[in-house]
């Protein structure tokens, strides 16, 4: 099965907008990789939403399946829409990090503590890329951006663990310089039931790289490598050796019941009382 | 108790649009609370689950009219409802939703602004935001109910022009309309009509304009589409720079609505043309019309209305008929002035056009304000 994978398959023959070097095409590539060593021949029981941002640009209009590419920071309320009344359809939502956990960031916590069954893919750069580099709010403190060019005097946020907090059933973070343990992780947040994130800390070259002190894409990389702590490992770490670094792994897996389950079992009691009566 | 029987009934007006839209088909409702327009939240919240619909509590507007926009391409028909500054937040997907020819349908019940203003009373305030509320070029299907009876008429009416011309559809009811009760009578769902989007046939792929209004495919049917708020193609794929593709799709989308305004816009019109003054009224403003103008008949004065049931596309040929005979219109408005303007343009200079205000403490123009506004500009006509 894996053998023959070929990613063209799943998408329109259009030439992709990314700049060379970037890290949305690995992730891009990755997710198609996982879909087809699930099985799925095509994109047909998925239905995609995404905002504004290179990042959003994933499914939108590449991939040949139904996708729905909102404003910025909007696309967990049209995926909403959709699931509650779609409940089969496997609804994937990609966004950028200043999409999903800036200006969408109130969507993300309800739809997590509603535990809507969805899959929430963010591409964290740590910038605002498409508009050219400015600080997110997953910048690391000290960076300069192009709207901090003294560096950054915010802490960024730790997006992974506020799904956790927030009520996910799976909450995971890797790098694109993982895209197998990736793989293998989006491949078990297609398989579970309700509200799933995966954070990917990708290279932005473009944006973020040069301003942030990295010569090349390489470098960018390695340090993604380098920096990258497992989980397990981390809860044994105290909190100064983990300043910088990327704690990476699956962070929460369990099951709670999701909103579709119980507002689908109300209206059914609810039409059933309605015909008794 | 599946849909409403038909009936004489005594309602809010609130429940009326309620109702109005579950007649229509709407099976999903999202919105957040707000002050006048909670009570339809909250009948649809009771009801909708009783026609296997949903209806659900967003944590704020924009989430609200996003998850309707995603019921809509689900394939349901959809309605979220809110006031000023819930109207507000939403502007930005409302041009979404005209941009990417998405059907569904928005109440404003107006109060008194700008801002949080006077938040339990009436206003007509946002007429002009419901014109011009959202970014970009783009037109705007707007109605304007005047009693419960048309908070119910007037909501399905809403829905069936999102269906047929694949757009938003903005029911402008304010604070008086929506929270009073009077009699209406419900008709049978069997005698409503009911207009539901063009489906695509199988294979087809162009839903965004080979067609003046294209088929509406939804998710998970096998068709693929591509919706995007960004310049599209006629197959919904994205080009941010080509002027053509631009303004082909930005003019179709408008003379869509503009083509067949002549269609879509509805008004009350009587003695237009043999009355000497005229008055232009909307929303519940427009309730205190019918008193005054008969009674300034009775005084000898040629008076003649026009009440808008669409305020936008604004029917401007029916303003010139008026100014043939009239060369005075007052318009009524709880704002310090909106509609007056369009009337103005529409009149160009064959008439004067009198404003009569009011703002504050939800307090509506009564019929004898009118009348004496309508008497007195008799008299002083030259
Ligand atoms: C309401 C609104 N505000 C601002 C913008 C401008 N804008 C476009 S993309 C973007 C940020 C993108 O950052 P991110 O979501 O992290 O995506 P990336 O490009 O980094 O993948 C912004 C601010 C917009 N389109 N809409
Ligand atoms: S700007 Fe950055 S994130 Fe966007 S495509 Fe280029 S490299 Fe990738
Ligand atoms: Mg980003």
């Amino acid at each position: 099965m894996t053998e023959n994978f070929s990613i063209r398959k799943y998408l329109r023959d259009l030439k992709l907008p990314f700049c060379p070097g970037c890290g949305i095409p690995t992730i891009m590539n990755t997710f198609l990789r996982a879909v087809h060593e699930l099985g799925y021949e095509n994109l047909n029981n998925f239905v995609f939403c995404s905002g504004i941002g290179c990042s959003s640009w994933i499914p939108s209009p590449y991939f040949n399946a139904d996708s729905i590419h909102t404003p910025h920071g909007r696309s967990i309320p049209v995926a909403t829409g959709i699931k509650l009344l779609h409940p089969k359809l496997n609804v994937v939502v990609f966004g950028g990090d200043g999409d999903i956990v800036g200006i969408g960031m109130s969507h993300f916590i309800h739809a997590a503590r509603r535990n809507l069954d969805i899959l929430v893919i963010m591409v964290n750069n740590m910038v605002y890329g498409m508009t050219g580099g400015q600080v997110a709010p997953t910048t690391p403190f000290k960076t300069k951006t192009a709207t901090t060019p003294y560096g950054s005097f915010e802490q960024p946020l730790d997006a992974t663990r506020l799904a956790v907090a927030a009520g996910a059933c799976y909450s995971a973070r890797w790098t694109t310089a993982h895209s197998n343990d990736l793989k293998e992780s989006i491949k078990k947040a297609i398989q579970t039931k309700g509200f799933r994130f995966i954070e990917v800390v990708s290279q932005c070259p473009t944006a973020y790289g040069r301003r942030a002190g990295f010569k090349n894409i390489a470098e960018m990389l390695k340090w993604f490598k380098e920096n990258s702590v497992p989980i397990h490992q981390a809860e044994k770490t105290s909190e100064k050796e983990l300043e910088k670094r990327i704690i990476i792994g699956e962070f929460v897996e369990r099951r709670r019941p999701t909103i579709g389950e119980t507002i689908h079992a109300m209206i059914k009691e609810v039409q059933m009382n309605a015909e008794q009566n | 108790m599946r849909i409403a029987k038909p009936n004489t009934c005594f309602w809010q007006g609130s429940k009326a649009c309620a109702e109005g839209a579950i007649t229509a088909g709407c099976r999903f409702f999202a919105g957040y609370p707000i002050t006048p327009a909670s009570e339809i939240a909250e009948h649809m919240a009771r009801r909708l689950p009783q026609v296997g619909g949903i209806a659900i509590q967003m944590e704020d507007e924009m989430a609200s009219i996003g998850a309707i926009i995603g019921a809509s391409w689900a394939g349901t028909k959809a309605m979220t409802a809110t006031s000023g500054p819930g109207f507000s937040l939403m502007q930005e997907f409302i041009g979404y939703a005209f941009m990417t020819e998405t059907p569904c349908v928005i109440v404003n019940a107006q109060r008194a602004g700008p801002s949080t203003g006077q938040a339990t009373k009436c206003g007509q305030g946002d007429v002009m935001q419901s014109r011009w509320g959202t970014h970009g070029d783009y037109s705007a299907i707007v109605l304007s109910p005047n009693s419960v009876q048309e908070m119910f008429t007037l909501t399905v009416r809403a829905f069936n022009l999102a269906e047929k011309y694949r757009t938003p559809v903005i029911l402008l009811s304010d604070e008086t309309i929506t929270h009073m009760r009077e009699q209406i009578t419900v008709p049978s769902v069997n005698n409503v009509e009911i207009v539901n989007r063009r489906k695509p046939r199988r294979g087809e792929k162009a839903f965004f304009g080979l067609e003046e209004i294209p088929p509406m495919p939804a998710v998970g049917e096998g068709f693929n589409v591509a919706v995007t708020g960004s310049t599209h193609d006629e197959y919904g794929i994205r080009f941010t720079a080509d002027p053509l593709v631009h303004i082909k799709l930005v003019k179709r989308l408008n003379s869509k609505i503009r083509n067949n305004s002549n269609e879509i816009s509805d008004f009350e019109e009587y003695n237009i043309e043999d009355c000497q003054i005229g008055v232009i009224s909307y929303g519940c403003t427009s309730r205190a019309i019918y008193e005054a103008v008969e009674k300034a008949e009775s005084k000898g004065v040629k008076t003649g209305y026009i009440r808008l049931k669409t305020i936008w596309p604004f029917p401007g040929n029916v303003v010139r008929k008026m100014v043939e005979n009239a060369n005075k219109i007052i318009v009524p408005e709880l704002n310090l002035g909106q509609i007056r303007y369009e009337v103005e343009k529409a009149s160009n200079g064959l008439a004067k056009v009198i404003p009569l205000n009011k703002i504050g403490g939800g307090e509506l123009i009564t019929p004898e304000e009118l009348l004496a506004t309508i008497l007195k500009e008799a008299k002083t006509n030259d």
